[in-house]
Parts: C-alpha cells; sequence; structure tokens
C-alpha cells in the first residue's frame, strides 16, 4: 500500500494523540482508582483522592474531545463503533458517571458505610473503565463482523474472548503501574512507602500481561505487523517502548521517580503508537469480510471538514497544552489536605 | 414499545435530566465572576467568603453536569447511528469545537477555581473563575449552534442518494451563525443566568426566614435579583426573537405552539387552552384576537400558516408543544414579576420585610427550571417528525444494530441511576445549605459597611 500523507491521515494521527493523552492522563487517575481499596485508613485514601482531585475531571475532558473528534472526522466509526458495542458503552458511561460522582461525594459525609460505599464504587468503576477501554482495542485488533452498509452484525459476546480478555486486564496492569508510579509522587511518609513497594508488584503484573499480549498478537494476529515487514525502520517505536518498559525498575531503583514516570508515559505511548501503526489505514477492521472494514478513507468527513477542524484544532490545541500544563504546575508537589479538599 | 419511542424517551430522559445542571452551572458562574469581582475591587472578606460557598454548590452542579454530559455526547453514536452518520461532517465539528474551546479551559481553571485558594493569589483565582464562567458558556455556544443547525439547516449540501446520503459542510460561518443559531442562543444562554440567579435568590430567602447568615443573605440576594431583572426583562426580546424566527423558519412549530390549524390572518394568541387535536379546536382557552399576527409582522394581517397546510406526516404533536410553550411563557412573565416586585420594594427600603415574599422567593428557583424544560420541550418536540428539520425524520435517524431489549434495559438503567443522582443531590445541596457559609470569616467587617 501506497502511503501518502494526506488530511485524512493527520486526522488518524490527531486522534491517535487524544487517545494517547487520554490514555497517559486519565491512565494514571484510573490506576489511583484500581489501586484505591488497598489503602485501608481514611486518611490515606483521602490523600490518594486529592492526589488526582484537580486534575481528573480535565483528564477526562481528552475522552470527551476524543469521542467528539472521532464523531466530526470519521463518522462511520464513531456511529458503528458507538451502536455496535452499545451494551459495553452503556457501561462505560455508567461506570464513568459513578466515578465522578464517587471522587465528588465520597468525602462529602462523615459517615463510615457512605465512604466505604463510595470508595467501592471509585475503584470498581476505575478498574471497569480501565478493562473495557482494553476490550475495545482487542477488538479493533482481532476485527468485528461488519456488513457491506458499515453496520455492526455481531452481538455482545462476539466482543469477549480470550485475546480481548487479555488486552483488557493488560490494560487495567499497565495503568495500575502508571498510577502507582503518580501517587508516589504526590505523597510522604507512611502511604509513600506503600506505594514504592506496589510499584514493584505493578511492573511485575504488566510485564507479564504485556509479554502474553505480544505473543497472543504475533501469533494470532500477524496482520498487526505487517507494516513494520514492509518498512523495517519502524522496529524502532518497538525498540522504543521496549526501553521505556525497561527503564521504569531502573528510574525507581535510583529513586529518580518523576523519570519513572515519564518512562511510564512513553511506555503508553509507545505502545499505542505500535498499535496505531499495526491497523493503519483501517480504523475497524472487518473480520470476516476485510473489504468491509472502515479505513481513514471510506469512514471519513469531507476534505472541506477534516480541513476545518485542523483550523480549529491549531487554534484551540495550543491553549489546551498551555492550561494543562499550567494546572499540573499549580498542583504540583505533595497533597495537603485543606478544607476545600475531597 | 420500538426501538424509535424507547430511544426517544432515553434521549429525553437523559438530557432533560443533564439540562438541569448545566444552567446552574452557566447562571452562577457569572454570579461568583460577580461576587469575586466585588472581592477584588472591595478588598472585604465578606464577598471572598460569599465566593467560596457558591463555588461550593457550583461545584456539585458541575461535577453532575459532566457526568450526565459524557453521556448526551456518546449517545448520538449508541442510539442514533444513522443520524451520526448523516450529519457527522456538520454537526460533529460543532461538538468537537465544543471540546477544544469549551471543556478544556472549564475543566482545567475549575481545579484552580475549587482547589487554588491558597495555591494562587486572588488576581490570578478570579481570572480562573472568569475562564470557568466563559468555558460554561462557549460550551452552550457550539451545543446549542449544533442543535439549532438541526432546526434551521443551512451551509450544507447532501452528497450521495440512499442510505449513503448525508450532509457535507460548504460554509462553515453559513452553519454556524445559521437562521436560527444567534436567537435560540442568546435565548438559552439567558434561561441559564436566570436558573443561577433564581437558585440564589432562593438560598438567601431561606436563611431569612431562618434568620441566619443575614448579611451574607440579604447581599446575595440583592445582586441576584439585579442580574434577575435585567435578564427576566432580556428574555423577553429574546423569546419574541425567537418566536419570530420560528414563525419564519419553522412554520410548522409555530402553529403547534399557537395550535393554528387552518392558515389565517388576525390569528389570536392563546394565553391558556387545551387542544383537541382530533376536532381541531382549543377548548377552555382564552385568546387576544390578532395578537398572534401582530406579533410576527407588527400588523393583524400578518398571515399564519395552519397545521392543515402540511402533509399529515409532516405535523408535530399539537397540544404537547401548545401547553409547553405557554407553561413557558406563563413562567417568563411572573419571573419579571418577581424580579420587578423586588426590585421595586427594595427601592422602598422594605425587600426583607415581608414574609410571603421570602417564601415566594424560596420556591422561585423551580421556575427557571421549568421554564428550561418545557422551552427544550417545545423547541424538540415542535420539531418532529424531523430529527433535522426537513432532511431527515426522526425515524430515520435510528441504530440499526440496536435492538429494543438493548435500549429497554439502558433506559430502566439511567432512570434509576438518575433518580438516585438526583436524591443524592438534593441531600448534599441542602447539606450546604445547612452548613452556610463559614461566618468566623464575617464578623471582623461591619454590616452594610464593607471595610476598605
Amino acid at each position: 500500500m501506497e502511503f501518502t500523507f494526506d488530511l485524512n491521515t493527520i486526522w488518524f494521527i490527531l486522534i491517535g494523540l487524544l487517545l494517547t493523552g487520554y490514555a497517559i492522563l486519565d491512565g494514571f487517575d484510573l490506576g489511583i482508582g484500581a489501586l484505591h481499596l488497598l489503602v485501608k485508613d481514611d486518611v490515606e485514601r483521602r490523600i490518594m483522592l486529592n492526589s488526582i482531585g484537580p486534575v481528573w475531571d480535565g483528564n477526562e475532558v481528552w475522552l470527551v474531545t476524543g469521542g467528539g473528534a472521532l464523531f466530526a472526522a470519521f463518522p462511520h466509526v464513531y456511529a458503528t463503533v458507538f451502536s455496535g458495542f452499545y451494551n459495553a458503552i452503556i457501561m462505560l458511561l455508567f461506570m464513568l458517571i459513578f466515578r465522578a460522582v464517587a471522587i465528588e461525594f465520597r468525602s462529602k459525609r462523615p459517615m463510615k458505610w457512605w465512604r466505604q460505599m463510595w470508595d467501592v464504587a471509585f475503584s470498581i468503576a476505575s478498574i471497569l473503565i480501565a478493562f473495557l477501554m482494553g476490550v475495545a482495542l482487542g477488538n479493533i485488533i482481532t476485527g468485528i463482523p461488519l456488513d457491506a452498509t458499515k453496520e455492526y452484525v455481531g452481538t455482545f459476546w462476539d466482543m469477549i474472548n480470550p485475546y480481548t480478555v487479555l488486552v483488557g486486564i493488560t490494560t487495567v496492569s499497565l495503568f495500575m503501574m502508571h498510577g502507582a508510579i503518580y501517587g508516589v509522587l504526590k505523597t510522604e511518609d507512611q502511604l509513600n512507602r506503600k506505594l514504592k513497594g506496589w510499584v514493584n508488584n505493578t511492573i511485575i503484573f504488566f510485564v507479564i500481561c504485556y509479554v502474553t499480549t505480544t505473543m497472543a498478537t504475533l501469533i494470532y494476529f500477524p496482520n498487526m505487523v505487517k507494516h513494520f515487514k514492509d518498512f523495517p525502520p519502524l522496529f524502532a517505536l518497538a525498540l522504543l517502548n521496549m526501553l521505556a518498559i525497561a527503564n521504569i525498575p531502573r528510574e525507581i531503583h535510583h529513586g529518580r521517580e518523576f523519570m519513572a514516570f515519564v518512562s511510564s508515559a512513553a511506555s503508553i505511548a509507545s505502545l499505542l503508537a505500535l498499535f496505531a501503526v499495526g491497523i493503519f489505514p483501517n480504523i475497524v477492521l472487518s473480520n470476516p469480510n476485510p473489504e468491509f472494514s472502515l479505513t481513514i478513507y471510506n469512514a471519513a468527513s469531507s476534505q472541506k471538514t477534516l480541513t476545518i477542524m485542523l483550523i480549529i484544532a491549531a487554534i484551540g490545541f495550543p491553549f489546551v497544552l498551555a492550561y494543562t500544563i499550567s494546572i499540573y504546575w499549580i498542583f504540583r508537589g505533595k497533597v495537603k489536605l485543606t478544607n476545600m479538599s475531597y | 414499545m420500538d426501538v424509535e419511542i424507547l430511544s426517544r424517551l432515553q434521549f429525553a430522559v437523559t438530557i432533560a435530566f443533564h439540562y438541569i445542571y448545566p444552567p446552574l452551572s452557566i447562571g452562577l458562574g457569572v454570579f461568583m465572576v460577580i461576587t469575586e469581582g466585588m472581592y477584588l475591587k472591595t478588598k472585604d472578606k465578606f464577598y471572598e467568603q460569599m465566593t467560596k460557598f457558591w463555588v461550593k454548590v457550583f461545584a456539585l452542579t458541575f461535577a453532575i453536569g459532566v457526568a450526565t454530559g459524557i453521556v448526551m455526547e456518546f449517545e448520538f453514536g449508541t442510539n442514533w447511528a444513522t443520524y451520526s452518520r448523516f450529519v457527522g461532517d456538520v454537526f460533529g465539528s460543532a461538538l468537537a469545537a465544543e471540546g477544544i474551546f469549551a471543556f478544556f479551559l472549564e475543566s482545567g481553571f475549575l481545579a484552580v477555581l475549587v482547589f487554588g485558594w491558597d495555591k494562587v493569589g486572588p488576581k490570578m483565582h478570579f481570572f480562573s473563575t472568569l475562564m470557568v464562567a466563559l468555558g460554561s458558556m462557549f460550551s452552550a455556544i457550539w451545543i446549542v449552534v449544533a442543535n439549532s443547525w438541526m432546526q434551521t439547516p443551512a451551509g450544507y449540501h447532501i452528497v450521495g442518494e440512499g442510505i449513503n446520503a448525508r450532509a457535507e459542510i460548504t460554509d462553515f460561518w453559513a452553519m454556524v451563525l445559521n437562521p436560527s443559531s444567534v436567537d435560540r442562543l442568546l435565548h438559552t444562554i439567558s434561561g441559564c443566568w436566570l436558573a443561577g440567579a433564581f437558585l440564589v435568590i432562593s438560598v438567601g430567602g431561606y436563611y431569612l426566614i431562618k434568620d441566619k447568615h443575614i448579611r451574607f443573605a440579604k447581599s446575595s440576594i440583592k445582586i441576584a435579583l439585579v442580574m434577575a431583572l435585567i435578564t427576566s426583562l432580556f428574555q423577553l426580546f429574546t423569546g419574541h426573537q425567537s418566536a419570530v424566527g420560528v414563525a419564519k423558519n419553522q412554520p410548522a412549530k409555530l402553529a403547534a405552539m399557537e395550535a393554528v390549524f387552518d392558515d389565517q390572518t388576525n390569528a389570536p394568541l392563546y394565553l391558556f387552552g387545551w387542544v383537541n387535536e382530533d376536532k381541531q379546536e382549543v377548548k377552555f382557552g382564552i385568546a387576544i384576537p390578532s395578537m398572534l399576527s401582530y406579533l410576527i409582522g407588527w400588523d393583524v394581517n400578518t398571515k399564519v400558516t395552519g397545521l392543515n397546510s402540511f402533509p399529515k406526516d409532516e405535523r408535530p404533536p399539537v397540544n404537547i408543544v401548545f401547553q409547553a410553550y405557554h407553561l413557558m411563557v406563563a413562567i417568563g412573565f411572573m419571573l419579571i414579576g418577581i424580579s420587578v416586585l423586588g426590585v421595586f420594594l427594595w427601592w422602598k427600603g422594605t425587600l426583607f420585610k415581608h414574609r410571603w415574599l421570602l417564601w415566594i422567593f424560596v420556591f422561585s428557583v423551580l421556575l427557571p427550571q421549568i421554564a428550561n424544560q418545557v422551552g427544550w420541550i417545545t423547541a424538540e418536540v415542535g420539531r418532529q417528525p424531523w430529527i433535522v428539520y426537513g432532511l431527515m425524520k426522526t425515524s430515520e435517524g435510528l441504530s440499526k444494530s440496536v435492538q429494543a431489549g438493548q435500549v429497554w434495559y439502558s433506559l430502566i438503567m439511567f432512570t434509576l441511576i438518575y433518580i438516585g443522582l438526583f436524591i443524592l443531590f438534593i441531600y448534599l445541596l441542602n447539606n450546604k445549605i445547612q452548613h452556610g457559609p463559614e461566618e468566623a470569616d464575617l464578623i471582623p467587617s461591619e454590616i452594610g459597611h464593607p471595610k476598605a
């Protein structure tokens, strides 16, 4: 296939960037959520929550904007996937609601049962969100049954198979590791030591999942490596990915938590880049009947819309980066509980 | 019930519930900009405490607004996939612009607004409040633009045929500034400001009745009354403009709003009534003769197109639209009445001396909420049977791969979850109101005479 760097490709990359931003940012706060119940003390749980307090909402905006951009740039993908995965998307929405509400309401009342209830909701929702997103990614790799009119013709259970579940679990493990490292950056004393211990455990858990998923992908879905064979320099990406992952325990060992976090973010970004290269130029692979796949061409909006959106993105994105960086700068350092805290 | 009616019900439930919260956030946002601005100007800690209290209420409404808002964005794809394919090229850009221009701005500065009191200086904090308020309005702009395009499509052409047909953009600004955008945007934003202002008035009235937080309550009410007076009067203008726009661009909707069945000049304006759609008559109604014709053209000879001039399958349901519309208008006038009365008594110096008025204040919070809801019902039910006016019917916009059973499940779950959320919201709002503003810092300044 001839590679042309056109508007459709640019939008494929831009939506990839939005989702990567989402995975890196919401990834750590979902990870904090996944680890939340392992912390038992109430004050420590509040510190966990407040470590993501000022930022989780902004992190979720990356998903919302990614969804909006998908709707605008590739309406057929948006329509096919969201209606085809109806039950899973609705479940995801419920979990996003539960999670938001749990964070917001948990510390508003002092009763033990109240806080325990929201803690459980927060944690389970965080794990399920990560899991469902992983399952969705897995389905993009395996392909889903589509017909000639771009409609999903499978059922809910067609989405669930050992491979997609494996990708789901890998995503949870990745976010747990990422969240644990973020937690180390934001906490002090006893909780800090506890989280440091978990960083090591979560790295091991993630690496096991990662190796298993990679092997399964290479064996069962060789289509994912086609572009790498055609254009070997792309292997640099795979190398970068492995180096980034290997670098995490090294940085932790030397006590450079911030660099460990950067490494963890880099491994998320390179994993998603590998995934994107693997599926390109398809966005949703049709299996069986690959000729019905949704590609960056047959699923896209008009060139005019893609151009307008590019202008919108070019105006908006510098602002988005500026706010994001300022907010993280203003709220840098260890968490201190105040009367405005969760 | 079939997929169509279930999907419509689900959209109605989720949007109606969502639409309780953003108007409160938008209205409170403006209010907080005013009070924090007064804090910066007077340096009186009182206004800072006041802002802090309303920030807490704002954070609560904002959280539910965001959680229920994500649902809206995803629901186009889950339940209205065919519609999404048809409009994505046009509608999607507005939604994406909302994300990139509004949501990031709002959510970023919200962090500073809620958690940043000790992290940034007062000016930077004020700036953040301003940005949150602006962000919430940008969000309204883009979503109303998208919805207005569904009412009065412009700046597009249709490409392809049959199931492959879709609207593609030809002129971005013609799409954004489609014939109904500006009127509807002003009307909606004003509705939001009223929702915020009357929440403040209601809480203030409650404190005065309970004889608590007196200075806080009086000051809040006065600021909110000014906001309410200006906005409610402005709403008269935006409402009129919107109705004239509907008469011109969506005559079938106007005919339903006023139950006009046959084409006529000297069309009457009903104050209330009950429409019998089969017999095509309005029962128990009182109407001002010729007023409708006069209002839409400043001339009693203006011709109003009746419903019978439209094919039977292109007429909206009449009585629902009629009732929703008339309730909205009635509430609009009530809000003007309360605001004018409040300001008049304030001028007379007896604003806080009438207990009955304080009770009216307490319950007034419900009025803009109801008006906002029935206003949307008028707009959306009045557009039926079209999902995009004149281009696509609602029944043609559904997801083809979704079965009724799936929508039953999600509809029931949404309803249950939202009922729970609403109870929770009321419970926590009540808690915040009972707790009240922090008084400790209020003592130093003398009542009514802020220290410099």
